[in-house]
């Protein structure tokens, strides 16, 4: 049974939108520290979110101490969230975030407005689908992102193919191998198109260990089948091209954050991590509305997404208390070459307090090694030396990198050293 | 010998149920003849009329003096009359035809002048002042523009649907997943033999769109002209993106092509397209990597801001264009037969129009009816980014497609009768699901659950795990 039920309440102090790993959290951690009416709005019919259809990969180890499967540790957010009191509202979409912590929302009963002090964007991510990525050829059934399939054959017990080709080698590319597996489907074979596996070396092992052929340097040129998918023609680096006959494509990671909320609404969008612009307490543009979790860039595992729920929690208790301290100046943060794919706050208020982020995320678009350059008024402040790689997630501490920064904006650059 | 589909004699068998069939059987029904509808995809609008630019055209540039002409401004003025008993979303944002160049803009005065002998009033030309009013986001190359504030945006899918329900409500039959392979014609009545059996009618209207031709070659043994498939392909930018733009923005028409539009939609999107590539085959609708990049450059040239938005949705269409630019519509009386072909580019704004004449070509060979006298009117859903919106009402069940705000409520109808979806592209048309942003990242699951044993090909199957 859930909150749906009783009869919801239409104002509260925070309301948490999205229902996954680092919405729960938050709104765990808020009841923990004492504030009285917090919702939390879910679209689906169960809260949990990805986990719930992550029916293998080890969840829990920083959240409750032991290694979990998805939907069990999913369940267990969801529990931790309602017995301690959290207003838990599902098959509730929001339609709208509107200015001063209204919402548009639209449940079984129709649309109503709800209203909070606060609200917590914790949309999370998705993958990019198979037309943002421009891919060549017809558009059958059966051409799907991992969510997609995972919810399928974890939640619906559904097989829609049964040899597809895999599209990437991110982390999550080898849990679309598990899933596969699952419902013994054979995944003829896994596409990259750079020079190496994404990932970590783990997961490329696991696919050769289950026998799924990797194919590096090799893209997907097109999608060939009138209603369900008959082959895939690929091309490798020497512009050699051949046919792959499936009947299925899994178009994986290329992760985006959810912002429809954000990008149809008030909030200001930040183009490098298609995240909304926070500043280091996650504070969005209105300061009526933060952010955490996945929705600030992609992607994080779920343990990563977790804490920051919670801390994001801390913050926006604090602001409800007025204890967010008085800054001075705001430093816009922006990068400047395409390498630094982005960097997440975009804003810092200084000078810098206790609380808030203590570190900048940083994501590259390629493999470089050089100097990370922190520029002030085109002067270097901070440089460090950095072997970098795409998907891996790097933390510059704040405190170092803005110490002797004055009023205005910092330029992030990479410097790449020749071989 | 086949088995009869049909053992009664219809008035008119209606070839192909795109959107100008739809029209005319509609048409037909009411002017009281007994109508049936042939598909031979497992849901309507499955060939030209699934792509399209969603605009409804006030027919300013179309050729003088066409059939054309009189057809859109038929249609037109029919679709604003009916569109609100029905529930038919319409908006009239107006056009722009902006030039881009001094000999662009000294091309204008002649639109100008074309529309009003078009009879399309209020069309006048604006200066660069005027249109970066109109448009703050357009690029700063803008020369001047040609204003066409009848130009309107619609439901292309919503409409052709309505045009096929009232016809069926008020008597029409549809036979779906039907293919016309041959026929008989003998003492002024045809005998047509179908995939699913034979069907009995007096007269044979072909608009079978990307067919037409080959079915002229089949059932009359001969064809006055040679459909040349020209492939549209499309993008549609995310729902952000309408706010920045207000109008419809034509380029200045070359003698080949209308050129690449770009237009907020009905649903709320920004849609930029099409490409115009003819090509051999009637049913290869791929697209390809290298004109929607094509597509996303003419996009941002012409709204710098469009460069920094998400694309939605990416689709390509076939217009069945001829050797001709015109309209190929005739009646063979000598075989109780009249071929609506080539009906290339305008056919959601003229089909309206083409139905009435049609039904007048129809009436010179003496057949009479008697109209009907109060007829059912169908309400449809309406899908429109501005119109009340299901999701708005109580007891919807869930949303399903959360992109498009879909409700459980209106899977169940869609997949109901009449017109239950029969493919994944049906329900796609009759309720946007999957048609947003995730492209069916969150949804898909629960719409093949939904689905299951509705399709004809399957999103999936049961798997025996767990």
């Amino acid at each position: 049974m859930t909150d749906n039920a009783a009869h919801a309440t239409k104002h509260h102090d925070v309301i948490v939108v999205g229902g996954g790993p680092a919405g729960l959290a938050a709104a765990t951690e808020l009841k923990r520290l004492g504030i009285p009416k917090v919702a939390v709005l879910e679209r689906e019919p169960v809260a949990g979110g990805i986990p719930r259809h992550c029916g293998h990969s080890p969840f829990g180890m920083r959240e409750f101490k032991r290694v979990l499967a998805g939907p069990r540790y999913a369940k267990k957010l969801v529990n931790t969230a309602r017995d301690i009191g959290v207003e838990l509202l599902t098959s509730t979409s929001v339609v709208e975030a509107r200015p001063d912590g209204r919402l548009l929302v639209t449940s079984d009963r129709g649309s109503e407005e709800m209203t909070a002090r606060r609200i917590v964007l914790a949309t999370g991510v998705r993958e990019t689908p198979r037309a943002a990525r421009l891919i060549s050829g017809m558009r059958p059934l059966g051409v799907l992102n991992t969510g997609a399939l995972q919810s399928m054959i974890y939640l619906k017990n559904q097989k829609p193919f049964e040899r597809p080709v895999i599209i990437g080698t991110e982390l999550v590319s080898f849990s679309a191998i598990q899933t596969c597996r699952h419902a013994n489907i054979r995944p003829v074979a896994v596409l990259e198109e750079t020079d190496r596996v994404i990932s970590r070396w783990p997961s490329a092992l696991f696919a050769r260990m289950v026998g799924v052929p990797l194919h590096l340097k090799t893209r997907l040129l097109s999608i060939e089948g009138d209603k369900s998918v008959s082959a895939v023609v690929v091309e490798d680096d020497r512009g050699n091209r051949r046919r792959i006959e499936c009947d299925g494509v899994i178009l994986t990671g290329h992760f985006t954050p959810d912002v429809s909320l954000v990008r149809s609404g008030h909030l200001t969008v930040d183009l490098a991590s298609s995240g909304p612009v926070v500043d280091q307490f996650g504070r969005c543009s209105d300061p009526a509305y933060f952010a955490t979790g996945n929705i600030l860039r992609p992607v994080e595992t779920a343990g990563w997404s977790w804490n920051e729920g919670c801390q994001t929690a801390r913050w926006v208790a604090d602001d409800l208390a007025g204890k967010i301290a008085h800054h001075d100046h705001e430093l816009q943060i922006t990068t400047g070459d395409d390498l630094i794919r982005f960097a997440v706050p975009q804003k810092i208020l200084l000078p810098l307090a206790a609380t808030g982020m203590k570190t900048l995320q940083l994501r590259f678009s390629r493999p470089a090694k050089g100097n990370l350059l922190a520029l002030n008024d085109k002067k270097v402040i901070w440089k460090k030396r950095m072997n970098v790689l795409p998907e891996r997630r790097f933390l510059i501490p704040l405190d170092r990198l803005v110490g002797s920064c004055e009023n205005g904006r910092m330029e992030l650059r990479f410097d790449e050293l020749g071989e | 010998m086949l088995n009869p589909l049909a053992t009664d004699t219809f008035d008119v068998a209606i070839i192909g149920a795109g959107v100008v069939g739809c029209a005319i059987a509609r048409r037909f029904t009411l002017e009281g003849a007994r109508v049936a509808i042939i598909e031979k995809a497992d849901d309507i609008l499955d060939g030209a009329s699934k792509a399209n630019s969603a605009i409804l055209h006030t027919g300013f540039d179309a050729p003088p003096g066409s059939l054309e002409l009189s057809c859109i401004r038929e249609g037109y003025k029919e679709y604003t009359e009916i569109h609100r008993e029905m529930g038919l979303p319409l908006e009239t944002p107006g056009a722009h035809v902006v030039a881009w160049s001094d000999d662009e803009a000294a091309r204008l005065e002649n639109i100008v002048e074309q529309a009003a002998s078009n009879g399309v009033a209020n069309v006048k030309l604006i200066d660069a002042d005027e249109l970066f009013r109109r448009e703050p986001n357009l690029s700063e190359h803008a020369r001047m523009a040609v204003a066409v504030p009848g130009e309107s945006i619609i439901d292309p899918w919503s409409a052709p649907y309505a045009y096929l329900r009232q016809s069926l409500e008020n008597g029409a039959s549809v036979y779906l997943s039907c293919e016309l392979n041959a026929g008989v014609f003998d003492d002024g009545q045809w005998l047509l033999e179908t995939s699913r059996g034979t069907l009995p009618c007096r007269h044979v209207i072909n608009s079978a769109g990307l067919h037409g031709d080959t079915l002229d070659e089949a059932l009359l043994g001969e064809t006055e002209f040679k459909i040349k498939p020209r492939k549209g392909q499309f993008v549609v930018f995310d729902k952000a993106a309408a706010r920045l733009i207000n109008s419809i923005l034509l380029p200045v028409p070359t003698d080949r092509t209308k050129g690449i539009v770009v237009t907020r939609t009905i649903f709320g999107n920004v849609l930029v397209g099409p490409t115009a590539d003819e090509q051999e085959s009637r049913t290869d609708t791929s697209t390809d990597a290298v004109s929607l990049a094509s597509l996303l450059a003419s996009a941002s040239a012409i709204i710098p801001a469009l460069g920094a938005m998400p694309v939605t949705a990416v689709y390509a269409g076939l217009r069945p264009a001829t050797e001709r630019k015109h309209y190929r519509i005739a009646a063979r009386p000598d075989k109780n037969w009249i071929t609506v072909g080539g009906i290339r580019s305008t056919g959601l704004s003229s089909a309206l129009g083409i139905a009435r004449h049609v039904f007048g070509l129809y009436s010179e060979s003496g057949a009479n009816h008697h109209p009907v006298k109060q007829p059912k009117i169908p309400n449809m859903p309406s899908l429109a980014e501005g119109g009340q919106r299901d999701w708005q009402r109580t007891g919807h069940g869930e949303i399903v497609c959360h992109c498009e705000l879909v409700t459980e409520r209106e899977i169940r109808r869609a997949l109901g009768e009449p017109l239950a979806a029969h493919s994944l592209s049906g329900l796609k048309r009759q309720t946007r699901a999957t048609m947003g942003r995730c492209q069916g990242f969150y949804c898909s699951a629960r719409l093949a659950e939904l689905t299951e044993g509705h399709f004809d090909v399957p999103m999936s199957v049961k798997a025996g795990h767990d």
